[in-house]
């Protein structure tokens, strides 16, 4: 069984991966709601490619209709099918959390590293400014900059914002992260038998960095979610396009909840619940398995019980 | 002394520095954004009335003079600061001449309130839930418990908050949607009553989300805890198992999650802003979304520099508790 979790490295890649992706089903009922989850969810999105309708165009469809096989979600107060209206919003959303996510890992990833190998007073500096960073509420800063920004905020701007405030706190734990593996012996070792430094941290360093980083951009992922869902539902992003925020806000204005048309509220957030808690099962379950030392744990588990 | 010196004087540097970054960025950012927000507040004010060039002029002027826009950058910042150090966030626009600081003063009860006791309750329950969950990892109850936190954890404040209105609008309607609480204010059994029954909602929705939170992380601190050697000797040592836990696993556990949650008060705040919202709860986080329905902009900027303020604070206040759970940074 234990062969069967690790594949030999001698194994070609393709086999590696597909004997890794059984070996997560098999094992991890984790992975395997969050890869369904994740499937569905990126099946929808491609959905909105095949949409009748412009994302934008409204009164199209009769107004305010409860689900039916013609509707499968409903319809809206502006006269729009909520299953289609409901693809766009969770790739657009998507978008949105995906950009947030690269823009602030990257600034963390590369603060983070810098000052974790760097250190001294420079280090001790800025990371008592990153520190403020974490502790300062950012959502009255987003709010402030997108009410100033109102009406001009398109996706790639609003993903911007986010990521543009998300950064600290991993760029902290990275920070932690590298000043740990730099103490390490085995640095040591691969900086004294002539190793480049660059390549040190290539080689011996992003694996060990690698379920940290995919753990944490999960968690960026959820903020931006959250973010953009709160930003939309406030009404300070573009209400034109739809996302999973922008859609609660419609239905908010045209009192979905007092009028009963319930559909239009559920839609939105059994997505958004479906999609976060897909992507988080799938993100704990591979970093668990990426990580050699709670994969030896588990595999001491399995061959106990 | 030493302990003032070692542990006191680097967080109060921290506490100036939080506060001064805050500040900056609260400066900074109204004055980098490519929209003007003056003209965007002329074009409003005088489209209302007949245009007169001189009028315009005057008005610009006085909307200039308020924003304090006059002068460099420098002086900018230096008049931002005096202003803030006296404690005048200016007038409130919607209800102008309100000062700005009263109409925070008047909400920020409901929100300590309900902060306040959702931090509280969620920070002793994900504690305790977490530790227990740690020891019996392979009962029943404790799985159940670990895959419903998960699955509460990554769901957005607004969304939980969204399923609770859904289900308690209409399948359980027991407990009021909006409003902080009913009937005349006073000390009568009713009015504190109608308090509790009003932030039920909202304060489940938090806890929810920050027990999740809050059980995820002691579970798998406790984990390290329980195989740690004080632990398999207090075993071999025959101590109770309840005592195992009340006394090693979740004291030891305990100490990272004091200083996280200094670090996350500010995050938890912001779950207090979005649940207010989303239940109307007369808080700063309503006030805020008021403001931002009617655009005051100084009403939006005041929240903003009082959160750095108040969530800076609160993180000093929680770090300075913290010896008195840690006997270690006491005695050093």
């Amino acid at each position: 069984m234990a062969q069967a979790i690790v594949p030999a490295p001698a194994a070609g890649r393709q086999r590696a991966a597909g004997a890794v992706v059984t070996d997560l089903v098999r094992f991890s009922p984790a992975f395997t709601v969050g890869a369904v989850l994740l499937l569905i969810t990126l099946a929808f999105t491609l959905l909105s490619v095949l949409s009748p309708y412009d994302p934008t165009d409204r009164h199209v469809v009769p107004a305010d209709l409860a689900p039916s096989l013609a509707h499968p979600l409903g319809t809206t107060s502006l006269g729009q099918d909520l299953f289609w209206i409901m693809t766009f919003a969770v790739r657009n959303s998507l978008i949105v959390a995906g950009l947030a996510v690269v823009i602030g890992r990257s600034i963390a990833v590369v603060l983070g590293s810098f000052l974790g190998y760097t250190g001294g007073t420079v280090d001790r500096a800025l990371s008592s400014v990153t520190d403020s960073f974490i502790v300062i509420p950012r959502l009255p800063l987003l709010i402030l900059i997108a009410a100033i920004l109102k009406g001009t905020l398109s996706l790639p701007a609003l993903a911007l914002l986010i990521g543009l405030l998300d950064w600290a706190w991993p760029s902290k734990r990275y920070r932690a992260q590298v000043l740990t593996l730099r103490e390490e012996t085995f640095t040591q070792t691969a900086a004294f038998s002539g190793m480049r430094p660059l390549t040190v941290i290539l080689r011996e360093h992003v694996p060990f960095l690698v379920p940290f980083i995919l753990a944490d951009a999960i968690t960026g992922f959820l903020y931006a979610i959250g973010m953009e869902i709160t930003l939309s539902i406030l009404g300070l992003t573009d209400l034109a396009v739809p996302t999973l925020g922008t859609t609660i806000y419609w239905a908010n204005y045209y009192q979905a909840l007092l009028s009963g048309k319930l559909w239009w509220l559920i839609a939105p957030v059994a997505a958004s619940i479906l999609m976060v808690v897909g992507f988080y099962q799938l993100s704990t379950s591979l970093s668990q398995y990426l990580d050699p030392r709670t994969r030896a744990r588990a595999l001491a588990r399995r061959a106990a019980t | 002394m030493r302990l003032l010196v070692s542990y006191v004087f680097p967080r109060l540097l921290q506490w100036a520095v939080v506060i001064v970054v805050g500040v900056t960025v609260a400066f900074a950012v109204p004055r980098l954004s490519p929209t003007q927000p003056v003209d965007q507040m002329l074009g409003r004010m005088s489209g209302m009335t007949a245009t007169d060039p001189a009028a315009v002029a005057s008005l610009r002027s006085a909307i200039i003079a308020m924003y304090g826009l006059q002068g460099t950058p420098l002086e900018q910042y230096g008049r931002f600061w005096q202003h803030l150090l006296r404690g005048d966030l200016g007038p409130s626009l919607t209800a102008f001449p309100t000062p700005v600081t009263e109409m925070i003063w008047q909400a920020l009860p409901w929100t300590i309130g309900l902060l306040g006791i959702s931090t509280i309750l969620s920070w002793l329950l994900g504690l305790a839930l977490g530790t227990l969950s740690a020891y019996r990892p392979h009962a029943l109850w404790s799985r159940l418990l670990a895959n419903g936190m998960v699955t509460i954890y990554p769901i957005p404040y607004f969304i939980l908050a969204l399923v609770l209105v859904l289900v308690f609008a209409y399948y359980v309607p027991l407990f009021p949607l909006v409003g902080g609480a009913s009937g005349p204010p006073g000390l009568s059994l009713d009015y504190l009553g109608s308090i509790v029954w009003h932030a039920f909602l909202p304060a489940l929705s938090l806890v929810l989300v920050l027990t999740a939170f809050r059980f995820l992380v002691a579970r798998a601190l406790a984990s390290g805890v329980l195989s740690s050697d004080a632990v398999t000797f207090a075993e071999t040592a025959g101590i109770p198992r309840r005592r195992i836990v009340s006394r090693y696993v979740m004291r030891n556990s305990m100490l990272p999650q004091i200083t996280d949650l200094g670090l996350q008060i500010g995050a938890m705040f912001e779950g207090a802003l979005i649940t207010e919202v989303a239940f109307s709860y007369p808080g700063i986080g309503y006030r805020l979304f008021t403001a931002i329905l009617q655009s005051d902009y100084n009403l939006i900027l005041g929240v903003t520099l009082f959160s750095v303020v108040g969530i800076a604070t609160a993180a000093l206040l929680i770090d300075f508790a913290y010896p008195l759970f840690d006997p270690r940074v006491r005695y050093q």
